[in-house]
């Protein structure tokens, strides 16, 4: 239906959209690429001339850095396996027939309204805290020693409380999904006696793979990028430190913009690594 | 015997939803109760759930040190400001992307998501040098426009996954009975759109809502929103579990109204437009 | 312009020139500490002096040193007056980035400020800030408690009697610690409290060639006597307790001994929000046996005006009005004399109203005690007790902190830690063309 007016017009249209993306991404990319060969530190004067590529060996020769690109990948794919595995759940309970299902959506989806920073304050703080936080107080009524989250479960605390962020994300998108499966498929197979196990392993599993790639995707660019939990809580202490959070401590803590700098390149560079594996599965995935 | 067994059956469910959706909850519950309680009650030991004397006291107090009403207003312009903004640049895109697709469509879908994935901080030296020059820092225009291209990927691609659900038939024959390309779009498409522009709205309204680097960053007095509210009441000196409460839920209230009232469209942008 | 409007024009600029001068809007960037809160509350006292309005930016400390170094070090002018530490003020007077406080006015008698936060927010002997409030660290402890484990707290205890004390104090059935410090990761959290600890104990940061002390001796003693005390005697996940943490825990009674900022004296006896607050003893901080450094810090938040600032006079204006001694009778009239700002001026601790309340002349000797430009037993290249002067140093340090917290939570022992920081701060110096 593609007439050789309505392509350019198309093309036309398209322009603003790309143009302004290339630009946010063009220029601060560049001036990053520039800083990273440079020794520019804004405490002792700004720009110190070219350093060659000194502030890409330093980085990674950092005894940090593995660590943080361990953090990093524990952190994405812990959260991406715990919202994906009890979406499901959550999303097969949520189909069910059952009484005020509107009122329990609007009770799961909750959470994602609230601010990073306000729900990382709240975790912390309200429950979190071993002297006065309710995980406080409830492991004292039982009896036991009360955890010290932020320091002794550091990680898996930083999981749960962005799972619990993006848990209301997959939960919606999979109920959606499911909800749109054949009914009479399902009922057909119970027919013929295939157990529930079964049924969900070959009939519903396969029938949410798509909207499993569109949680995967989506979580994946905002969690490669998550700051502020780590900021709030543990300010990247106990081995909580991500990538994206060392840039941070070089660029704004030891005001090293060079050195951040050339972080920010590694960081571009994992995140494509990562964009090419998921484009791999999404791309035959989003065309269905 | 069969109804029986489904009443039953409802029960459980039924019961196993709510108890899940409330301990989901629980969290947000808790800071909004926690809001109501004095300092003192707040850290109790055991913890008091309802049976505690209700205060508006902290409410008070934040009201009485932050302009919040400014917070509010900054946080309602730059939100919607960008959202809107996105919208008006990303539908033209969307368009041509779901209508008239090439070979490179997919691939400039994803590539504009993929500059979502660059570290914000690694950047923030060179936009701060930019809006220095430029004279915007502190200026609610700055963060309408960052804001606006932090999303414009996720919009395009929301809007684009819409799009492509109307059928292409339509549009056909309205082009046969001589309607221009603007008509077309105008009378025709945006319509249909609706539903999904509204959905997208609302999804990267709360996005834009809830961002929380550039907005404290890029701000001082003038154009600060919510985000740089809340960093007022974490952890000073002394206790402030109810403070803190107060201050979160005044934060959060607004959209938590907002998603209330727009359940529907919430929940299908929730969903990115990418599941039917 | 019609004459109505003319007029009225004309009426609003006698207005403003009969009171001084033209009416400046500030913008004042701050930290969300219960002083600079009652500060705010005041502000209107200063808008009817003056006639020029304030509008604050307040922010959690960790945001507002990002927020501020960024603006500072990029020349954002986005604020007029900013609330800075005893560690920005001489890097950033040094760069020319604030505009000098030399020539305030006679009444502001600037001579009346401590001279050692005069000295330690001074450059080449030019003031940079005026200080807000400053405070040195002290032991507060309970006096019943002590009583009941039969001991008696000396003037200037060391740290063999406070380890002692402590484990004498503690009672884990009913949950008191003998000893509440801090162990938060971050330079100006538990970073502060190790280095001047370390400091008592006779180490240092650096030696004069910029080398990282980490692999000597005191260092180990230091680190290895904080962590077996608070194993024994501290409360659990100490490894998250910040100054904050810890106020809350000796507020509720959970603590026997905290050693902290002198400002915390004014928090812990106040019966409104203490429990405890009719049974708290001061002495000043301890030292190691045989060390003659004692493990007390000296800081003070001050008002600092960035240089480039089209409002300098009015930003000068505020400063005097809020770090003036009118300013610290106004809070008295108003929250009584045990909650002024402490520690900037001298003739605050030779009023006799002043001198009634208890912790005062324990925080004075506290400040006198600290001495910035020689701050341990070896020699140093620095300047700064708790901290060292130089701009790598916030980085550096909250990395440093960063591993010791992992040893305080369990995560990995004392020797291991002390080599990832030599290792990390050599690199660092390296990077920053020290060594």
């Amino acid at each position: 239906m593609a007439t050789k007016h309505s392509r350019s017009a198309a093309r036309l249209m398209m322009a603003p959209a790309v143009i302004l993306l290339l630009g946010w991404m063009l220029v601060p990319l560049i001036m990053t690429l520039m800083f990273s060969f440079k020794k520019y530190l804004p405490l002792r004067g700004g720009d110190l001339g070219w350093v060659g590529f000194e502030n890409y060996v330093r980085f990674v020769s950092s005894s940090a850095f593995w660590p943080s690109v361990g953090a990093t990948l524990t952190i994405v794919g812990g959260v991406l396996l715990i919202t994906i595995f009890f979406g499901v759940l959550l999303a097969i309970l949520l189909n069910q027939p059952m009484w005020g299902q509107g009122v329990v959506r609007i009770l799961v989806i909750a959470p994602f309204f609230v601010m990073p920073t306000v729900s990382a304050l709240v975790w912390k703080n309200m429950f979190m805290d071993p002297v006065n936080g309710l995980f406080a107080h409830l492991w004292r009524f039982f009896g036991a020693e009360p955890i010290s989250w932020l320091s002794q479960a550091s990680l898996p605390s930083i999981v749960m409380i962005v799972s619990w962020q993006w848990l209301p994300f997959a939960t919606l998108i999979l109920l959606t999904a499911i909800q749109s499966l054949d009914g009479e498929q399902l009922e057909a197979a119970e027919m013929d006696g295939a157990p529930p196990l079964k049924r969900f392993g070959y009939i519903t599993l396969p029938h949410l793979s798509r909207a499993i790639t569109i949680v995967l995707l989506i979580q994946t660019i905002f969690l490669l990028a998550i700051f502020a939990e780590i900021f709030v809580t543990t300010g990247g202490a106990f081995g909580t430190r991500t990538l994206t959070y060392l840039i941070f401590q070089r660029v704004l803590e030891s005001q090293n913009v060079g050195l951040g700098s050339a972080g920010g390149v590694y960081a571009i560079i994992l995140a494509n690594i990562v964009a090419i594996f998921l484009m791999r599965i999404v791309g035959k995935n989003l065309d269905a | 015997m069969a109804r029986a067994v489904t009443q039953q059956r409802k029960i459980i469910n039924t019961t196993a939803a709510w108890g899940i959706g409330l301990l989901i909850f629980f969290p947000i519950l808790w800071t909004i109760l926690t809001s109501f309680k004095t300092e003192a009650t707040a850290i109790a030991d055991p913890p008091v759930f309802l049976a505690f004397d209700w205060t508006l006291e902290n409410y008070s107090a934040v009201m009485e040190r932050s302009n919040y009403a400014r917070f509010l207003w900054n946080s309602i312009i730059i939100a919607g400001g960008s959202t809107i903004l996105g919208i008006i640049v990303a539908v033209p895109a969307a368009w041509s992307m779901a209508f008239v697709p090439s070979k490179r469509t997919k691939d400039i879908l994803l590539w504009m998501l993929s500059t979502k994935m660059l570290p914000a901080v690694g950047v923030l030296y060179p936009i701060y040098l930019i809006c220095i020059k430029l004279g915007v820092l502190d200026s609610r225009g700055a963060l309408v426009i960052i804001l606006m291209l932090m999303n414009l990927p996720i919009i395009v691609w929301m809007l684009y996954t819409y799009f492509k659900e109307i059928p292409g038939e339509i549009l056909e024959a309205a082009r046969m009975d001589g309607a221009t390309l603007k008509e077309e779009i105008l009378y025709i498409l945006t319509p249909m759109a609706i539903p999904g522009i509204a959905s997208t709205l609302l999804l990267n309204f709360i996005l834009a809502w809830n961002e929380a680097f550039w907005t404290l960053n890029l701000t001082a007095a003038k154009a600060a929103p919510l985000t740089a509210f809340i960093a007022s009441y974490s952890s000073p000196e002394g206790l402030f579990f109810a403070k803190l409460s107060a201050a979160s839920t005044m934060a959060i209230a607004p959209i938590l109204i907002l998603g209330w009232f727009s359940q529907k469209q919430l929940v299908s942008g929730l969903t990115f437009g990418a599941v039917k | 312009m019609s004459f109505k409007k003319a007029l009225c024009a004309a009426t609003a600029m006698t207005l403003v020139t009969a009171s001084g001068a033209l009416a400046e809007n500030l913008v004042i960037a701050t930290v969300n500490n219960g002083d600079m809160i009652r500060m705010q509350g005041l502000t209107q006292d200063f808008t009817d002096k003056t006639g020029h309005t304030v509008e604050w930016v307040t922010l959690e400390e960790n945001v507002l040193r990002q927020r501020v170094t960024t603006d500072i070090a990029a020349k954002g002018g986005s604020f007029d007056i900013m609330t800075i530490g005893m560690y920005e003020t001489p890097i950033w007077g040094a760069n020319g980035w604030l505009v000098p406080l030399d020539d305030l006015s006679a009444e502001y008698n600037a001579d009346d400020i401590l001279p050692a936060m005069r000295a330690g927010l001074s450059h080449d002997g030019t003031m940079y800030a005026a200080p807000f409030y400053g405070e040195s660290s002290m032991i507060m402890y309970r006096t019943d408690l002590m009583e009941k484990a039969g001991l008696e707290m000396p003037d200037a205890p060391t740290w063999q009697f406070i380890r002692e004390a402590a484990a004498a104090m503690t009672d884990r059935d009913n949950d008191i610690n003998g000893i509440c410090l801090r162990g938060k990761a971050g330079w100006g959290e538990g970073g502060a409290f190790i280095t001047v600890t370390a400091n008592s104990f006779g180490a240092r940061w650096f030696d004069e060639d910029w080398n990282a002390q980490f692999d000597q001796p005191e260092w180990a003693d230091a680190l290895n006597f904080f962590v077996g005390m608070m194993e024994e005697s501290g409360p659990t996940g100490y490894a998250t307790n910040g100054f904050n943490e810890n106020l809350n825990l000796f507020q509720q009674g959970k603590c026997g001994m905290w050693i902290d900022a002198t400002v915390a004296a004014s928090f812990v006896t106040n019966p409104d929000d203490s429990t405890v607050a009719d049974k708290v003893g001061f002495a000043l901080a301890p030292n190691s046996e045989g060390v003659d450094r004692k493990a007390n810090w000296l800081w003070a938040w001050a008002l600092a005006v960035p240089a480039g600032t089209q409002k300098e006079d009015a930003a000068k204006q505020f400063i005097e009005w809020a770090t003036s001694t009118d300013y610290i009778e106004l809070v008295a009239e108003n929250e009584g004399w045990a909650n002024v700002p402490p520690g900037a001026r001298t003739s605050l601790y030779e009023n006799p109203n002043y001198q009634a309340v208890p912790f005062a002349q324990k925080t004075l000797d506290s400040i006198l005690a600290a001495d910035p430009t020689n701050p341990t037993v070896k020699p140093v290249p620095y300047v700064g007790v708790q901290f060292v002067a130089i701009p790598e140093f916030a980085g550096i340090a909250t990395e440093v902190s960063q591993e010791f917290s992992a040893v305080y939570a369990g995560q990995q022992t004392v020797d291991e830690a002390l080599a990832k920081a030599q290792a990390l701060t050599n690199d660092a110096m390296e990077a920053a063309g020290y060594r």
